[in-house]
């Protein structure tokens, strides 16, 4: 599972991820993140298993925590099957269905972002 | 043997007798029943294509105003269309960007917004005359409330097409795509089986006035498309259609991230099938039909093939190359070209499309030659100073800052023992160092992906080069790595001084969307 969390300024200084980490033993994988000098924000992926404990515990530290259920979203109104998103997903996120249309794969994807700049109709973009 | 004519197949059009078969389905059919008994079984098969066609665009009529104006200038939605013929005539291009949004935004935009019968914003600029007075308007319109919006497309529905790679270690942004580094992926374009002119490859039953599917509504085949090179199975044709009359679902603006704007055009074709000759040929392939894989990192025309492919190995999503497995994609939709073609079925089935007899037929010896240069393009070696100074590694920061005061040369290359490049260092690497209090080995301040130039590289490819990487000056090496001198944004600044014209702004470009 995906969560999105936010740091305030004021709780900014904590290693709160290292923590949570240690604490609950999950292994988290780091999609995306954004850090500057007072906030940030960072997409992390959870072990299913583990995810309620991590929420919890990230919550208890004062840490906004989002469950992000699609982490990217895919405009089927825009999409015209094409699959110029496919070849440039190196986890292979998105394929062809058997009728060619594009089929996505929403618990592999990694947030690298590579498939909407690829997309030439604005079809996809993050959640 | 089977003989049938155009009017024997609209007179079964017309009692509603007619079998027709999507070009994918007569593949089947011709394998199963042979060319003979196919031609007998059906009548007609259908093409379809959906991908990015750049050389595609709309004539517009907008009317009179009142006090009237000679446009000169007019922008739809801020982009530019063409109005050098009447008073209020203009051609609005697939691939012209807006003045606004840049990159993200163009003609092939505006031309789906006036199918979906959005309000465009619409102003124009002229000089003034005395039978055309006014100089400035701005208005709103839909495509309703223009006279005539037809579309004219100079080259759509190429036959085949490239699939293009990339073999440096940089991503590019092209036409044909996002293309990782180090062949990280191949993509490419074209529908394959359903292709218009590979079924009729030497255009025995399509030619100039056919009659066609365009963007949902009836179209004609106006003649052989710019750039038609049939010998070579590049073979293209020139379309026209009322644009009032398209749907949105078979038309679409397209962008492609750092290259432009585009539109993605639904064409198809109905080929009658005359004789067994004409099923013979409708009965081709994914897998007969083969395309060159293209080196798109080579900056120059003729790009090096790397080998060729079938459509039927692009289609299971990967293809070898040099033992490597690469993953492929299309541009073009083959979901929607199937759409095409099952529309265009439905259509004669149901009595509302007839088939035409072309007027005269395609040409099939054209060439499509190169452009004609009258002046040198300069190269790398032309310009380059083959006098710089370098810095072997090992040594330290203060080394190269005393090198770079004595040089007089802001960029010093960083060669291992055997000469050959490794790095590079810059006054401004050096200024940071300092500032950072980092300044022990040179190894650590250097800038390892250097980025080159070489000695037979235009001087254009390499202004991209640090226009791009937002850089200065680029070391020049041979094929083994070796540095044999030094370009410079002042040599190329002193050689555009002395070329005539004026190199155009790049527009605007977003990172992302």
């Amino acid at each position: 599972m995906k969560i999105f969390l936010r740091f305030a300024p004021e709780i900014n200084q904590e290693p709160h991820i290292s923590e949570v980490i240690l604490e609950t033993g999950a292994k988290l994988n780091i999609n995306r993140a954004s850090v500057d000098a007072v906030s940030g924000e960072v997409v992390v992926d959870v072990p299913d298993e583990k995810s309620n404990e991590v929420v919890k515990l990230f919550r208890s530290r004062g840490v906004e925590v989002s469950i992000l259920e699609h982490p990217v979203i895919l405009d089927k109104d825009e999409c015209i099957n094409c699959g110029a998103c496919i070849s440039v997903c190196y986890i292979k996120a998105l394929s062809f269905k058997d009728d060619w249309s594009i089929a996505l794969d929403e618990k592999r994807c990694n947030q690298c972002g590579a498939c909407i700049i690829a997309c030439p109709h604005g079809a996809l973009e993050f959640s | 043997m089977v003989e049938k004519t155009v009017q024997d197949i609209n007179q079964k059009i017309k009692d509603g007798s007619v079998h027709v078969v999507t070009a994918e389905q007569m593949t089947d059919i011709v394998e199963e029943l042979g060319p003979e008994d196919a031609a007998r079984e059906v009548d007609v098969v259908t093409t379809g294509t959906f991908g990015a066609m750049c050389s595609s665009g709309a004539f517009l009529n907008f009317g009179h105003s009142d006090p009237p104006i000679k446009m000169q200038k007019v922008w739809l939605n801020d982009v530019e269309a063409y109005t050098g013929i009447a008073a209020v005539d203009a051609y609005i291009g697939a691939t012209q960007l807006s003045e606004s949004r840049g990159m993200e935004y163009g003609g092939g935009h505006v031309i789906e917004d006036l199918v979906a019968r959005k309000s465009v914003h619409t102003r124009a600029v002229a000089y003034g005359t005395d039978c055309y007075p006014r100089k400035n308007i701005e208005t709103a319109i839909t495509i309703d409330d223009l006279n005539q919006a037809i579309m004219l497309n100079p080259r759509n529905a190429y036959q085949r097409y490239n699939v293009a790679i990339n073999s440096s270690d940089r991503t590019l942004y092209t036409y044909m795509g996002t293309l990782l580094p180090n062949y990280g992926n191949a993509t490419y374009s074209g529908a394959g089986v359903l292709s218009p002119l590979y079924n009729d490859p030497d255009f025995e039953t399509i030619g100039r006035g056919s009659k066609i599917f365009l963007c949902g509504a009836h179209g004609y085949i106006i003649g052989e498309g710019t750039q038609h090179e049939p010998q070579n199975d590049l073979a293209t044709i020139m379309v026209t259609g009322n644009l009032k009359e398209m749907s949105r679902e078979f038309l679409r603006g397209a962008a492609f991230h750092g290259y432009g704007a585009t539109l993605y055009v639904g064409l198809g074709i109905p080929i009658p099938i005359l004789n067994e000759n004409i099923a013979k040929k409708t009965g081709i392939s994914d897998a007969d039909i083969v395309t060159n894989v293209l080196d798109y990192s080579f900056p120059k025309r003729s790009r090096p093939t790397l080998r060729k492919v079938s459509y039927e190995e692009l289609k299971s999503g990967m293809i070898e190359l040099d033992g490597k497995e690469v993953r492929t994609s299309p541009l073009s939709s083959f979901f929607m070209a199937r759409k095409v073609a099952s529309t265009l079925k439905h259509w004669i089935e149901q009595g509302n499309f007839m088939l035409s007899q072309p007027m005269e037929k395609l040409p099939t010896d054209t060439i499509f030659g190169p452009m004609k240069q009258t002046k040198e393009t300069p190269l790398v070696k032309d310009v380059m100073s083959r006098k710089m100074i370098t810095i072997r590694q090992g040594k330290s920061v203060e080394d190269a800052a005393k090198l770079i005061m004595r040089g007089q040369s802001t960029h010093l290359p960083v060669t291992s023992e055997d000469d050959r490049l490794i790095g590079i260092i810059t006054a401004w690497d050096i200024s940071k160092a300092v500032a950072q209090g980092k300044y022990d080995k040179l190894d650590r301040t250097m800038t390892r992906r250097v980025i080159t130039a070489t000695l037979d590289e235009p001087i254009d490819v390499t202004a991209r080069k640090l226009e791009k990487h937002n850089i200065s000056a680029l070391p020049v090496i041979d094929k083994d790595s070796k540095v044999i001198g030094m370009i410079t944004s002042d040599d190329i600044s002193r050689l555009i001084a002395k070329r005539n014209g004026c190199p155009l702004q790049a527009p605007l470009e977003k990172n992302g969307r």
